[in-house]
C-alpha cells in the first residue's frame, strides 16, 4: 500500500515504519484496519474449511469422514471462528479504516489501545485452535456452550473460557475506542445527525458490545468455577439451574447477532445511495430504527429458549417482544427500496451485493419472524430451519455486506480498481450457490432434521446432497474473492479520487485515493 | 467538540500492546494448563505476570511521561475521560451478571426446586425433601454440595466495611478538593487515608472469609448461596484491591508533584473507579448480606 | 469471446441449478414442509405455520416486486434521471404502523395456540421421560412400567456400512414408547446427565429435558400408527443416534400391551431371585453391554469417551468397587448411575460380562449381589 502524500505534512505526521515491525508496533488506524481485515479473511477461510468438512460428512447418510465427537468439535469451532474471528473483526477493520475518514479525524481517539485491541485476537485464536490438538479435543458442545454438556469437555475447557475473556477484552477496548472517536474526534460542523449511517450504526453497535461482552465473560467464568472450584450455579443439586446459563448466554448472544448485522446495515446504507445516485431515503428514521433495534435486542433473549420450559407468561412476553423487531427492521428495508425508487441505478459489484443483501437478508428475517412465533418454534427449534435462518442473516447478510464494503472502498484505500468483470463473476457464483447451499436447509428442517448431527435418516439424503454441492461451489468461489483483492492491490488500474460517480462523504469528496497515512491532520470544515 | 485538531497527539509505533498480549496469553494459558493439573502452568503464569507487569510499568510510564511533557491537549484528555467512563460501564455490566444470577436463584430456581409456581412436579418427583428458603442452608442434594452451617450476618463486619468504604469515598473527594485548591499536605493526607481505608476493608474481608470457610462451612462449594456470595464479594474484593493499588500509584505521583489543579486526569480516573467500587458494595450489602 | 460467455454465466448457472434440483428431489416434493401431524396441537401449529408463511410470502412479493420494478425501470442505462426526494414522514409512519398491525394479527392466534399447548391438567395418563446419554427412559407412573429405549443394533451397524439397507435408519429403537389413542397423555420430561430434548414432529411438540428439573407437556394422538423423532438438543457424541419412537395403539391393544409388560416385569423379578450360570450371564451381558455401554467403552472394551474396561483396575478388582461405579456412576463425568436404569439381572449380567471378556478374568456376579448392593 502506498502512503503519505506531500499535501498533508504536519509536525508529527510520520510515515509508516519499515518491515514486519510496522505491523506489530503500528498505531495507525489504516494499518490496524488492514490487519483486522487480513486476519478476518484468514479466519473466514479457516472457519470455512471446517464447514467444508461438515458439508462433506453430511453429503450422504452414514459416517464416512469423521467421528461424531470430532464432528461436534468442527461445528463448535466453525461457529466460534466465523463469529468472533471472521465477521466481527471484519467490521472492526472497516470501522478502523473508515470512521476517521468519514468524520474528518486524523486517527482513532486512542491509537495505542487500538493496536492492543487487534493484537489480542491472534493470541486468543491461537489458544482456541490449539485445543484441537489437546487430549479430549476441541470444545464440542456447540458455540452456545450449554452446561452440563460443556463440562464434559477435556483439557480444552479452560482454554476456551480464557479465549472468550481475551476476545472480550479486545472487543470492549475496540468499542470504547470507537465511541471515543465518534464523540470526540468529529470535524467542526460534523454534527451527530450529519454522520454517515455507517458511523451511526457502528456507534450503536459499540454500545451493544460494551454492554454485552462483559456478560459473556461473566457467563463463561461461572462455567469455569462450576467445573474447577465447586460452585453450583448450573447444578440443581446445589440450588442452581442449567437453564440459568442459557439466560445469561443469550442476554449476550442475541445482541451479539445484531452486533454482526448493524454495521452491515450501515454499509448497505452507504452503497445503495451511491449507485442509485440519489440521497438515502429517510436518514433520521434510519437512525431511530437502528437505535430501536439495539434497544429491543436487550429484551428478547429468551426466544432462543422457548422449549426449555419457561412459564407461560415468559413465553408470551418474549414472543411479543421478538416480533416487534420486525417493525424497525422493516423500516430499514423500505427505506432502502425507496432510495432506489426513481434513482438512476447502475449495478457495479458493490451494488449487486447490496441488492442481494436486501433480498436475502429479508428472507432470513422472515424465517426469524416465523421462529419468533412460540408455538411454531416448538417445531422449528434446533432443526436445520434455524441453520438456514442464521446463515441467511449471517452469510448473505453480514458476509455479503462485508464483500460489498470491500469492493466499494478498496479503490479508495489502495488507489487501485479491482477487476469489475471478475467481481461480477464472483457475485453471481456466490449468490447462486449460497442459495443452493442454504435454501434446501429450510426444507430439511421442516421435514424434521435436527441440527448438530453428523448423520441423518435416509429421507433427508437428497437435500443434504444439494446443500453440500452448493457448499463446495460457494466455498471455491471465495478463492476468487481472495484472488480479485490480491490482484487489485498488486496492480489494478488507477482509481479516481471520487471512485464512483455517485459517491458522497468526506472520504470520497476530500481525500485522494489512496488517502494519506494520517487522513485529516487539519480538520476539514463540514457545512 | 470542534477543537482545533492540528495537535491531537498521535503516538508513534509502540511495543507495549504486543507485550501485553504476550503477557496476558501466558498468564491465562498457564492458568489453563495448571487447571489441567500440569505443574508447568505455574511457571508460565509467573513469566506471563512478569511480562505483564513490565508492560504496565512501561505503558503507564510512557503515558505519564507524555502527560508531564504537556503532549496531551484538552481533546486528548477528553478521549481519556470517555475511555475510562465507558470502561467503568463495562465493569458495571460484569457485576450485573452476578447480581442477575443472585436474583434468578432467589426468585426462580430455588423456589421452583421447592415446588412453587411451575416447580410442583420438579419438587414432587425429584426433590421432595427440599425446603426452599433464603439464605439456603439446606441444599437440594446435601451429599453432593454440603450445606453451609451459617451465614455472615449483615450487621457485623459487613456493616463496618460499609462505613469504611463510604468514608473512603468521602476522603477521596476531600483529596480531590484539596488538589484543586492546591493544598498539597491536605491532599496527601486524605489520599493516604483513602488508601488505608481501602486496605483495611480488604483485611476485614479476608477475616470474614476465613471465618466463613473455617467455622461456617460457607464456601464456594456449599451450594448456590455460597456460590453467589463468594462470586459477588470475591470479584468486588478483587476490584477493591486493584483500586487501592491504583490509589497507591496516584499517591506516589502526588508525592512526586505530578498533578496540577487543571491537569490531573489520572487522579480523577482512579477516583471514579473508587466510587464505582463503592456503589457496587452498597448493592452487595443490601442484596447479599442484608435482605 | 470470454466476455460473451460470462454474460450468459448467470443464466447457465440458474439453468443448471434448476436441473440439479429437479433431478435430485423429483421424488419427494411432499417432504418439503412441516408435517401436519396427528394431534390437536400439531394441527393448530401447522395451521399457524402456514398462515405466517403465507403472510411472509405476500409481503415478500410486494416488497421485492417493488424493488425489482425499480431496478428495471430506474436504471441509468435506460436514461433514468435521479429524483432528489429523500424524506417523507407520512410514508415512514405508514410503514411503521402497517407491519405493526400485521404482527398483532399474527400474535392473536399464536397466543391462543400457546395457551392451549400449555394446559397439562386433567390428563388420563402420566409418563415420565428421562433422557440419558444416549437413550430414553420411560416410566409409566400409574402402571409401574419402566424401560429404556435406544437405537437398534441394525441401525448402529449400518452407520459405517450401508444406511439404505435398514428400514428407518437412525429412527428405530429396540423398545418404543406405547401410547393409547384419544387419551390425554401428560409427559414429565427430565434428564439425568446433560440436557436432551424430546421431539416427535408428528405430535407437534418438543420439550427440553433438563437435569434436576421437570418440564411438562401433553399430547392426544388421534390416529393409530408409529411416529418417529429424535433427540433435538446437542447432548454429546451420539446426539444424532438417540431416536424417539412412539407407537399409538387403540384402547384394547394398549391394555393388552400394558398387561404383557406387567407380566414381563413379574418374570424379571422372579429371574432376579434365581441363580444364573456364567454362560447365561455372559450371553445376556453381551447384549446389555452392546446396547448400553459400547458407545462409550468401545465394542471390545477398549475405551473411548469412557475409560478402557480391558485391564481396568476397577473391572478386575473387588466386586464392590465395580458395582459401585456402575450403579452410582461418577459425578462430573459421562458415566451415569445405572441403578435406576437397569434391573438387577441386567446389572449382574453386564458386570459379569465386563469382568470376563477381552482377557479380563474376575468373579461373576449374581442378581442377588446386585440386590444387596442397592
Ligand atoms: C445477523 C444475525 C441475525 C439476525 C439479524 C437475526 C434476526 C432475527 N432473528 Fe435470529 N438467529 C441468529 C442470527 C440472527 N438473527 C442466529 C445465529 C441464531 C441461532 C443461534 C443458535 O442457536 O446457534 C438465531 C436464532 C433465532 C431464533 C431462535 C430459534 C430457535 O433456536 O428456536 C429466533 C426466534 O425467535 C430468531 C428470531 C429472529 C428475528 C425475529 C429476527 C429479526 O431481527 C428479523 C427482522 C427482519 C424481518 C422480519 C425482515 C424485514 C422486515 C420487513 C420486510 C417488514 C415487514 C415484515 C413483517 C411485518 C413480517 N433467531
Ligand atoms: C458468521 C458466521 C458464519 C458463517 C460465515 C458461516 C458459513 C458457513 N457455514 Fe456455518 N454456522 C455458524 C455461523 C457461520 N457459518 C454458526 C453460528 C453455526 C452454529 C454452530 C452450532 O451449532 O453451535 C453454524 C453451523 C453450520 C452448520 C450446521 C452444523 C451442525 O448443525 O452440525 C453447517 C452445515 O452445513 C454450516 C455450514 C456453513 C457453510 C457451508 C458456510 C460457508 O458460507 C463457508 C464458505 C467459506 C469457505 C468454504 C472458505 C473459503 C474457501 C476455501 C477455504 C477453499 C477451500 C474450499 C473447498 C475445498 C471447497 N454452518
Ligand atoms: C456416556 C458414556 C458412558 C456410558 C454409556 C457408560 N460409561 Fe462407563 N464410564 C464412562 C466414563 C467417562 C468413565 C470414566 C469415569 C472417570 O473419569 O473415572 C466410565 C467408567 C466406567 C468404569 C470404571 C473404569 C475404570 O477403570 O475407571 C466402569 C466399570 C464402567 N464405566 C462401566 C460401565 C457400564 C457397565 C456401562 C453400561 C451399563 C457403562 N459404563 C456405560 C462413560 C460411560
Ligand atoms: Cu440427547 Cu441429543
Ligand atoms: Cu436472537
Amino acid at each position: 500500500m502506498s502512503t503519505a502524500t506531500a499535501t498533508h505534512n504536519e509536525h508529527h505526521d510520520h510515515g509508516p515504519e519499515k518491515g514486519l515491525m510496522r505491523w506489530i508496533r503500528t498505531t495507525n488506524h489504516k494499518d490496524i484496519g488492514t490487519l483486522y481485515l487480513v486476519f478476518s479473511l484468514i479466519m473466514f477461510f479457516v472457519g470455512g474449511s471446517m464447514a467444508m468438512v461438515i458439508r462433506a460428512e453430511l453429503f450422504q447418510p452414514g459416517l464416512q469422514l469423521v467421528e461424531p465427537g470430532f464432528f461436534n468439535q468442527l461445528t463448535t469451532m466453525h461457529a466460534l471462528v466465523m463469529v468472533f474471528g471472521a465477521v466481527m473483526p471484519a467490521f472492526v477493520g472497516l470501522a478502523n479504516w473508515l470512521l476517521p475518514m468519514m468524520i474528518g479525524a486524523p486517527d482513532m481517539a486512542l491509537p495505542r489501545m487500538n493496536n492492543w485491541s487487534f493484537w489480542l485476537l491472534p493470541f486468543g485464536f491461537a489458544m482456541l485452535i490449539a485445543t484441537f490438538f489437546m487430549p479430549g479435543g476441541a470444545p464440542a458442545a456447540g458455540w452456545t456452550m450449554y452446561p452440563p454438556l460443556i463440562q464434559q469437555t477435556g483439557m480444552a475447557l479452560p482454554f476456551l473460557i480464557f479465549t472468550v475473556h481475551i476476545l472480550g477484552i479486545s472487543s470492549i477496548m475496540g468499542a470504547i475506542n470507537i465511541i471515543a472517536t465518534i464523540l470526540n474526534m468529529r470535524a467542526p460542523g460534523m454534527t451527530l445527525m450529519k454522520m454517515p449511517l455507517f458511523v451511526w450504526t457502528w456507534f450503536i453497535t459499540a454500545y451493544l458490545l460494551i454492554a454485552v461482552m462483559p456478560v459473556f465473560a461473566g457467563a463463561v467464568t461461572m462455567l469455569l468455577t462450576d467445573k474447577y472450584f465447586g460452585t453450583s450455579f448450573f447444578n440443581a443439586a446445589g440450588g442452581g439451574d442449567p437453564v440459568l446459563f442459557q439466560h445469561v448466554f443469550w442476554f449476550f448472544g442475541h445482541p451479539e447477532v445484531y452486533i454482526m448485522i448493524l454495521p452491515a446495515f450501515g454499509v448497505i446504507s452507504a452503497i445503495i445511495p451511491t449507485f442509485a445516485r440519489k440521497p438515502l431515503f429517510g436518514y433520521s428514521s434510519m437512525v431511530y430504527a437502528t437505535a430501536s433495534i439495539a434497544f429491543l435486542s436487550f429484551i428478547v433473549w429468551a426466544h432462543h429458549m422457548f422449549t426449555v420450559g419457561m412459564p407461560l407468561a415468559g413465553e408470551l412476553y418474549f414472543m411479543y417482544a421478538t416480533m416487534m423487531i420486525a417493525v424497525p427492521t422493516g423500516v430499514k428495508v423500505f427505506n432502502w427500496i425507496s432510495t432506489m425508487w426513481r434513482g438512476a441505478m447502475t449495478f457495479e459489484t458493490p451494488m449487486l451485493f447490496a441488492v442481494a443483501f436486501v433480498i436475502l437478508f429479508t428472507i432470513g428475517g422472515f424465517s426469524g419472524l416465523m421462529m419468533a412465533i412460540t408455538p411454531v418454534d416448538f417445531q422449528y427449534h434446533d432443526t436445520y430451519f434455524i441453520v438456514a435462518h442464521f446463515h441467511y442473516t449471517l452469510v448473505t447478510g453480514s458476509v455479503f455486506a462485508i464483500f460489498a464494503a470491500v469492493y466499494y472502498w478498496l479503490p479508495k484505500w489502495t488507489g487501485r480498481m479491482y477487476s469489475e468483470k471478475l467481481g461480477k463473476v464472483h457475485f453471481w457464483l456466490s449468490v447462486i450457490f449460497v442459495n443452493v447451499l442454504f435454501f434446501p436447509q429450510h426444507f430439511l428442517g421442516l421435514a424434521g432434521m435436527p441440527r448438530r448431527i453428523p448423520d441423518y435418516a435416509v429421507q433427508f439424503a437428497d437435500w443434504n446432497m444439494v446443500s453440500s454441492i452448493g457448499g463446495f461451489a460457494f466455498g471455491l468461489s471465495q478463492l476468487l474473492f481472495a484472488y480479485i483483492v490480491f490482484t487489485a492491490v498488486r496492480g489494478g488500474e488507477k482509481a479516481t479520487d471520487r471512485v464512483w460517480e455517485g459517491a458522497t462523504g468526506l472520504e470520497f469528496e476530500l481525500l485522494p485515493s489512496p488517502p494519506p497515512y494520517h487522513s485529516f491532520t487539519v480538520a476539514p470544515e463540514v457545512k | 467538540m470542534a477543537h482545533a485538531q492540528g495537535d491531537y497527539y498521535i503516538p508513534n509505533g509502540t511495543n507495549w500492546p504486543i507485550l501485553g498480549s504476550i503477557g496476558l496469553t501466558l498468564i491465562l494459558s498457564g492458568f489453563a494448563v495448571l487447571l489441567n493439573e500440569i505443574a508447568a502452568g505455574k511457571w508460565m503464569m509467573i513469566l506471563g505476570a512478569l511480562v505483564f507487569i513490565y508492560m504496565l510499568f512501561g505503558w503507564f510510564g510512557t503515558v505519564i511521561h507524555e502527560s508531564q511533557a504537556g503532549t496531551y491537549n484538552s481533546q486528548v484528555d477528553f478521549s481519556f475521560r470517555l475511555g475510562m467512563g465507558w470502561f467503568i460501564f463495562s465493569e458495571v455490566m460484569f457485576f450485573a451478571v452476578f447480581f442477575g444470577v443472585l436474583f434468578y436463584a432467589r426468585v426462580l430456581s430455588v423456589p421452583w426446586l421447592a415446588g412453587e409456581g411451575d416447580g410442583v412436579m420438579t419438587h414432587a418427583v425429584l426433590w421432595s425433601n427440599f425446603i426452599g428458603e433464603w439464605p439456603l442452608l439446606n441444599n437440594p442434594d446435601p451429599e453432593m454440595f454440603k450445606s453451609p452451617e451459617g451465614i455472615i450476618p449483615a450487621w457485623g463486619i459487613p456493616a463496618i466495611n460499609t462505613v469504611i468504604l463510604l468514608s473512603s469515598g468521602v476522603t477521596v473527594t476531600l483529596a480531590h478538593w484539596a488538589l484543586k485548591e492546591q493544598k498539597r499536605s491536605a491532599l496527601q493526607l486524605w489520599l493516604l487515608a483513602t488508601v488505608i481505608l481501602g486496605f483495611l476493608f480488604v483485611y476485614l474481608q479476608a477475616i470474614e472469609y476465613i471465618h466463613a470457610y473455617k467455622e461456617l462451612n460457607l464456601t464456594l462449594g456449599s451450594g448456590i448461596y455460597g456460590s453467589t456470595f463468594f462470586m459477588l464479594t470475591g470479584f468486588h474484593g478483587l476490584h477493591v484491591t486493584l483500586g487501592a493499588t491504583m490509589l497507591v500509584v496516584i499517591l506516589i505521583r502526588v508525592f512526586k508533584g505530578h498533578f496540577t489543579p487543571d491537569n490531573h486526569f489520572a487522579f480523577e480516573a482512579v477516583a471514579w473507579y473508587w466510587h464505582f467500587v463503592d456503589v457496587v458494595w452498597l448493592g452487595l450489602f443490601i442484596f447479599v448480606y442484608w435482605i | 469471446m470470454l466476455l460473451r460467455v460470462l454474460r450468459y454465466l448467470p443464466a447457465l448457472l440458474v439453468g443448471g441449478l434448476v436441473l440439479l434440483v429437479a433431478q435430485t428431489a423429483g421424488a419427494d416434493w411432499g417432504a418439503l414442509n412441516l408435517p401436519e401431524g396427528v394431534t390437536p396441537i400439531s394441527k393448530k401449529v401447522y395451521d399457524l405455520h402456514m398462515l405466517i408463511l403465507w403472510i411472509c410470502v405476500v409481503i415478500a412479493v410486494i416488497v421485492f416486486g417493488a424493488m425489482f420494478y425499480s431496478m428495471y425501470a430506474h436504471r441509468k442505462s435506460r436514461g433514468a434521471q435521479p429524483a432528489q426526494f429523500h424524506e417523507s414522514t407520512k410514508v415512514e409512519v405508514i410503514w411503521t404502523i402497517i407491519p405493526f398491525l400485521i404482527l398483532v394479527g399474527m400474535a392473536i392466534p399464536a397466543t391462543s395456540t400457546l395457551v392451549f399447548m400449555s394446559d397439562t391438567e386433567n390428563a388420563d395418563l402420566t409418563i415420565k421421560i428421562t433422557g440419558h446419554q444416549w437413550k430414553w427412559q420411560y416410566d409409566y407412573i400409574d402402571d409401574g412400567i419402566s424401560f429404556i429405549s435406544s437405537l437398534t443394533e441394525e441401525s448402529r451397524n449400518a452407520i459405517k456400512g450401508d444406511p439404505a439397507s435398514v428400514d428407518n435408519y437412525l429412527l428405530d429403537v429396540d423398545k418404543p414408547l406405547v401410547l393409547p389413542t384419544n387419551k390425554k397423555v401428560r409427559f414429565l420430561v427430565t434428564a439425568s446427565d446433560v440436557i436432551h430434548s424430546w421431539w416427535v414432529p408428528m405430535l407437534g411438540q418438543k420439550q427440553d429435558a433438563i437435569p434436576g428439573f421437570i418440564n411438562e407437556m401433553w399430547t392426544r394422538i388421534n390416529e393409530e400408527g408409529t411416529y418417529r423423532g429424535q433427540c433435538a438438543e446437542l447432548c454429546g457424541k451420539d446426539h444424532g443416534f438417540m431416536p424417539v419412537v412412539v407407537v399409538a395403539k387403540n384402547e384394547a391393544d394398549y391394555q393388552a400391551w400394558v398387561n404383557e409388560q406387567k407380566g414381563e416385569a413379574a418374570a424379571a423379578a422372579a429371574a432376579a431371585e434365581e441363580t444364573w450360570t456364567q454362560d447365561e450371564l455372559m450371553a445376556k451381558g453381551a447384549k446389555v453391554y452392546n446396547t448400553q455401554c459400547a458407545a462409550c467403552h468401545g465394542a471390545n472394551g477398549e475405551g473411548g469417551i469412557g475409560k478402557p474396561i480391558v485391564g481396568s483396575a476397577i473391572a478386575t478388582g473387588p466386586l464392590a468397587g465395580h458395582l459401585d461405579i456402575i450403579m452410582k456412576g461418577k459425578q462430573g463425568t459421562a458415566m451415569a448411575a445405572y441403578a435406576a436404569i437397569l434391573n438387577d439381572v441386567d446389572i449382574a449380567a453386564v458386570t459379569t460380562y465386563q469382568r470376563n471378556s477381552w482377557g479380563n478374568a474376575a468373579s461373576p456376579v449374581q442378581p442377588a449381589d446386585v440386590k444387596t448392593a442397592r
